[in-house]
């Protein structure tokens, strides 16, 4: 709704479709391929809003030729809900930085372990409250015993399973023994 | 049967058990015994529905005759599904619910193992993707078929009667027809044989430690999943699945 005393003589639909088009003076000649990296660390994933889908390792390459710009990007899960919206918010951030010609290619192989998430991605994780994926996920054991995993909020090594499954595919529920609060774990996959 | 054929109804029938043992799994949606179990469950539901859809795009770029994985999975009647009886049978108690979950993922789980190293590079991809969730499902239900077998007479009592009652859905799992043959001839599918005792092997040690039973080897099984020929349930199922895409066929938003 236009506000008292705006002088922009648009009217309010005009502007809300014009914010949302791409800047008719972008300029994609000049960008690199760092460059859209750089732009594609601020999309963040929609369920762990604290990591970028660059952290996460769910983007595996961009191709820019000045024409054409195509993005790779894996999934974590078969079923993840997000992976669609995950494509989206890629395709609209880059459309938004001016790329007209995007295309997002889902690939399965190699398939994402969460060896994939950077050391950066999961100390962002753990801050935000989650353990991160302990260990290598090559070396866990099929019917094992389960790993040691440390609480996010304090430390302690303390901690014991509620769940093999949290509150989504990716993460089981823990809880730990020393300060008492449950937590996400982010598994090992 | 042409090597293309064989492929595709193999593809189907990793695509429909999937499907259905989902969709069996989501009827607990809101009545599970406990949060915790709700959330497995419809995880592993969530999962297997994921790689349903992944099977089926595939099946339907070979059948190539316009329809996508979408009217794959919900516009064919109970005679074109080709899943796995077991997959169709009913929740019942928790026991039967975890006693078929562990049944199938064994299955499922040296199934996938062997289709990872598939000649055919879509099927291995697929199948890379899926065994490190499998194996999460499978590490689940064992330790639930342990902890009731091996947890108080009444949890015993059930899990056993779980067992017998599921064990004719079996066979099914471990007997190959012509294009499962094929399908290891052309170093797709996995070796009969050897998946046979794989899945042998490891249900008689999860039992055993679950202190419960398993019924003979050849005891009489029933057949007929893989080539479309179903328990009464199946069609059930698929009325309460498919009805919004048979209601409003190729609507495009819901």
């Amino acid at each position: 709704m236009p506000q008292h005393g705006d002088t922009d003589p648009r009217s309010a639909v005009d502007k809300l479709i014009a914010s949302d088009r791409v800047p008719a003076n972008a300029n994609t000649d000049q960008l690199t391929e760092a460059d859209i990296w750089a732009i594609l660390e601020d999309v963040k994933d929609p369920e762990v809003p604290a990591v970028s889908v660059v952290e996460l390792g769910i983007v595996r390459a961009v191709h820019w030729d000045g024409k054409e710009l195509s993005v790779d990007v894996t999934p974590t899960y078969s079923g993840c809900p997000a992976t669609e919206l995950i494509e989206e918010l890629i395709e609209e951030a880059l459309r938004a930085a001016g790329f007209r010609n995007v295309r997002i290619n889902q690939v399965l192989t190699p398939a994402w372990t969460t060896d994939w998430i950077t050391d950066e991605g999961k100390e962002k994780l753990r801050v935000f409250g989650i353990a991160p994926p302990q260990g290598s996920a090559s070396k866990r054991s099929l019917l094992g015993d389960s790993e040691e995993i440390t609480c996010p909020r304090c430390g302690s090594a303390h901690t014991e399973r509620v769940s093999e499954f949290g509150s989504t595919a990716c993460k089981a529920l823990y809880r730990c023994k020393d300060c008492l609060e449950p937590f996400d774990y982010f598994k090992c996959i | 049967m042409t090597q293309k054929e064989a492929l595709t109804e193999y593809l189907l029938r990793l695509a429909d058990s999937d499907m259905i043992l989902g969709q069996r799994l989501c009827e607990l949606c809101g009545k599970a015994p406990a949060l915790e179990e709700e959330m497995a469950l419809m995880n592993v539901a969530l999962d297997l529905v994921g790689q349903a859809r992944n099977w089926y795009e595939y099946a339907a770029e070979l059948i190539d005759d316009g329809r996508d994985a979408d009217k794959l999975a919900f516009r064919r009647d109970a005679h074109d599904y080709r899943n796995l009886l077991l997959t169709e049978q009913p929740n019942e108690d928790y026991a039967v619910t975890m006693g078929r979950q562990f049944f199938y993922d064994t299955w499922h789980y040296f199934t996938l193992k062997s289709l990872v190293n598939a000649s055919d590079e879509r099927v291995a991809a697929i199948a890379a993707k899926a065994l490190k969730e499998v194996t999460y499902h499978l590490r689940r239900s064992s330790e639930w078929v342990k902890r009731l077998g091996d947890g108080t007479e009444e949890s015993h009592r059930r899990m056993q009667d779980a067992v017998d009652i599921l064990w004719r859905f079996t066979g099914e799992l471990i007997t190959p027809d012509e294009t499962d043959q094929l399908m290891a001839e052309t170093g797709i599918g996995p070796d009969p044989e050897q998946l046979k005792e794989d899945w042998r092997g490891m249900v008689k040690e999860v039992l055993q430690e679950a202190t419960l039973t398993p019924k003979p080897d050849d005891a009489w099984m029933y057949l007929g999943g893989k080539r479309g020929e179903h328990t009464e349930h199946l069609g059930f199922i698929l009325a309460e699945m498919q009805f919004l895409q048979r209601a409003y066929p190729d609507a495009t938003t819901w």
